[in-house]
């Protein structure tokens, strides 16, 4: 066992090998030798948790693990942490989209990024992310869990702003990254009050001790709602969410890597880890169902009226998170990492078909200025067309199933819940086709010295995209649910993981019938919208109004995101610096300085005086001298 | 009974020695000539070796003789330097007087 223990070790330190070599000769390094290095640590690593995967799928249900202890990091007191990895069905499977996906994406950005000048710097940091995500998602207890969660924040900043002379993309890293620190605030405190509550921080310790809680325990809700505050940070939920859209100012294959497919779905990832700890705690999984739903349907509301290629997919990250954390707070968690698995294939297909489009265009994001790309690049089109078919849903394209599992437990919880997530999914619908065809159908909007330039992308770059493709087909089919005669293969794949709150909560089941009714009804409602969506923006031609345009009350609204950036800054942000300057001119000024400034000129002014006893006499000092030894024995006396 | 040291008593030694002592003080804080305050330290020196001297033979202890010796030492490397320094303030002011040496203040 002892070469398994040293694999699982290397599925971290490889990116992270990869990282030091790029980061420490960033400017020696030819790009060829970078992309061989960036791109072959993540491919090793991928191959070790294909590897490992494989030794999981052959073990009984309840050794389907490896644990390692690499080494005793801090042993204070009571507190131990480690340095241990866990490789269970969920970070395997975790394992397995970061490195995997991972590995697509950085191929595909040795071609976007090759005329940028940050071309080393880039992968780099990219490795660090990939470094950083793998412990968070391999780490077996808290601690380290926090560590690849702050250290994919720093990424994430990092990259969102890799092209730091512009000052908006500055300011949307900065706004990632303050508005993730609110996030990991509640996340640590969560943590904290784990070690407070379990007297350790190692996963098996606390969910050991967690199974002989009673439900409902107060400490327990208090704790999940902390650690759901960190997921709203990371996984962009209400009211954290604002963050994701602007951090589309990174370059295309980040917003695929880290804002669609893995870093996003960290949150998602803490709660299924936490399975026992949310079933224990029935008023957290209410918030995160309410979260998830209003989430979910918000962000497809504003993603309807948006006319950049990015934004629209960005939003429609968040609504489809939203609908991962619906699946989480109705305790389908499998159904929950199920979405989340194939949302991995086919929003990263999108985002880095999006970046085709983008570099094909140079650098064109207004979906108003495309149109009748379908001929220019027939490759990104056809696999950008498989990506809309399976976030809408169709069979039998990964997005179905996964979509499908959601809304089968949500109409087994309530039909109003599933309602509301339905229409989030028919609002996708209907805003990745008015993308799909505004992009490439009709006639092109562009100018004609663009269309002049237009060109296929190379190799390198569609190479991941047909993958992309091919898994966003296939990938439905590793959780194709009984009701269609399948065995629901990731459910039970992941069955350890949950196993322990099943018994906690209530599990309805529908009926075939029930569930083939449900299916009916959405593909239907689907097939439906797509042609409304195919008459306005097709056959009638329709193009989204530009800037100055007069806009419909509601339409402005959706159009300006609901203001709530706008509100945002009104009751957070402009509060925040009018008390700043109210320190600074009151407390810091008037209060800290002027108490400084009193103390040095207190001892300038005792020093004037004082030193007038220095007369240069010396009879005087004599005398002085004299007396004082004269006091100081008799004060000897008197005190004895 | 009396406490005597080599026979006298040890009282006037005390006496004799407080004199001496009291007598270089008041010699040290009155007067201003540099070289006469000099002597007056010496004085006071002497009163204490007497003081000591008395007392070792009194307990039949050496190391108050031995304190003496080095107290004498000290004295005369002091002298050395003292005069030394008299010297040189003698050449440049052409007096002894220590109210002349007043500028060394703030």
């Amino acid at each position: 066992m002892v070469s398994t223990d040293i694999l699982i070790s290397l599925v971290p330190l490889l990116p992270l090998a990869g990282f030091l070599i790029v980061s420490l000769n960033v400017k020696k390094l030819s790009q060829g030798f970078t992309s061989v290095v960036a791109c072959g640590v993540v491919l090793l690593s991928f191959i070790i948790a294909v590897y490992l995967f494989i030794q999981l799928l052959g073990k009984n249900e309840e050794e389907r693990f490896f644990s390692v202890t690499v080494f005793n990091w801090i042993d204070a007191g009571g507190f131990s942490a480690k340095i241990s990895f866990l490789v269970d069905p969920l970070s395997s499977l975790m394992l397995l989209i970061i490195t995997g996906v991972g590995f697509l994406i950085h191929l595909y950005s040795i071609g976007y990024m090759h005329h940028d000048e940050g071309f080393n710097k880039f992968f780099s940091y990219l490795n660090l992310f990939v470094f950083f995500m793998l412990i968070l998602v391999m780490g077996s207890n808290y601690l380290l869990m926090f560590v690849g969660w702050e250290g994919v924040g720093l990424c994430s900043y990092l990259l969102i702003g890799f092209w730091f002379k512009n000052r908006d993309y500055t300011n949307a890293a900065n706004k990632a990254f303050i508005m993730n620190r609110i996030g990991d605030l509640g996340l640590i405190l969560g943590v904290i009050l784990i070690f407070v509550q379990f007297g350790s921080i190692q996963y098996q310790d606390v969910f050991t001790s967690a199974t002989s809680m009673e439900v409902g325990a107060q400490s327990i809700t208090l704790i999940t709602i902390l650690l759901f505050v960190g997921a709203m940070g990371k996984s962009a939920q209400i009211p954290l969410y604002t963050w994701l859209p602007d951090a589309m100012a990174g370059p295309t294959p980040v917003s695929a890597l880290i804002h669609a497919a893995t870093m996003v779905t960290a949150g998602i990832y803490m709660v299924a880890r936490n399975n026992l700890l949310y079933s224990l705690s029935p008023v957290s999984m209410h918030l995160i169902l309410v979260i998830g739903l209003a989430t979910a349907l918000f962000a497809a509301t504003i993603a309807l009226a948006q006319n950049d290629i990015k934004k629209v997919l960005a939003y429609s990250t968040v609504s489809q998170l939203g609908l991962m954390f619906v699946a989480l707070g109705l305790g389908a968690y499998s159904s929950g990492i199920f979405h989340m698995t194939t949302h991995a294939f086919f929003k990263a297909l999108m985002f880095l078909g999006a970046g085709s489009v983008i570099h094909g265009l140079q650098g064109e994001q207004d979906i108003r200025k495309m149109g009748g790309l379908k001929k220019y690049l027939p490759i990104t089109y056809s696999t950008f067309l498989i990506g809309v078919l399976a976030i809408s849903g169709i069979p039998p394209f990964a997005g179905f199933f996964s979509k499908d599992e959601i809304l089968a437990h949500a109409f087994a919880d309530s039909p109003v819940v599933w309602g509301i997530a339905l229409l989030a999914s028919l609002l996708t619908v209907f805003y990745m086709f008015r993308l799909l065809f505004l992009t490439f159908f009709g006639k092109t909007r562009a100018s004609d010295e663009v269309i002049h330039h237009i060109h296929e992308s190379p190799a390198n770059m569609t190479i991941p995209l047909i993958v992309l493709a091919a898994l966003s087909v296939a990938g439905g089919f590793i959780g194709v649910p009984e009701a269609l005669h399948g065995s629901d293969w990731v459910g039970e794949f992941l069955r350890p993981v949950f196993a322990k709150s099943q018994p906690l909560l209530q599990t309805h089941h529908l009926e075939h019938s029930t569930e083939y009714a449900l299916m009916g009804t959405v593909v239907g409602l689907t097939i439906v919208l797509i042609v409304v969506a195919y008459v306005i923006y097709v056959n009638k031609n329709i193009v989204p109004a530009e800037e100055s345009a007069e806009l419909s009350p509601v339409h402005k609204l959706i159009y300006k995101k609901y203001l709530i950036d706008e509100l945002y800054n009104a009751i957070i942000v402009k509060p925040l610096y009018w008390i700043s300057s109210v320190m600074e001119s009151v407390v810091e000024r008037s209060g800290i300085d002027r108490l400084v400034n009193l103390t040095g000129s207190a001892v300038v002014g005792g020093s004037k005086i004082t030193r007038l006893l220095q007369t240069g006499n010396i009879g005087f000092y004599i005398f002085i001298m004299v007396i004082s030894i004269i006091v100081l024995l008799a004060s000897t006396m008197i005190i004895r | 009974m009396m406490t005597t040291a080599q026979g006298i008593p040890l009282d006037y030694y005390i006496w004799l020695s407080t004199a001496l002592f009291s007598i270089g003080v008041l010699g040290v804080l009155y007067r201003r000539n540099a070289i006469i305050i000099f002597m007056c330290i010496e004085l006071m020196l002497n009163a204490v070796n007497l003081l000591l001297v008395a007392f070792s033979n009194y307990y039949n202890n050496a190391s108050g003789q031995v304190f003496v010796f080095f107290i004498m030492a000290v004295a005369a490397a002091e002298v050395a330097v003292g005069l030394a320094i008299l010297i040189m303030m003698y050449r440049n002011t052409k007096t002894t007087d220590i109210n002349i040496l007043n500028r060394l203040k703030w």
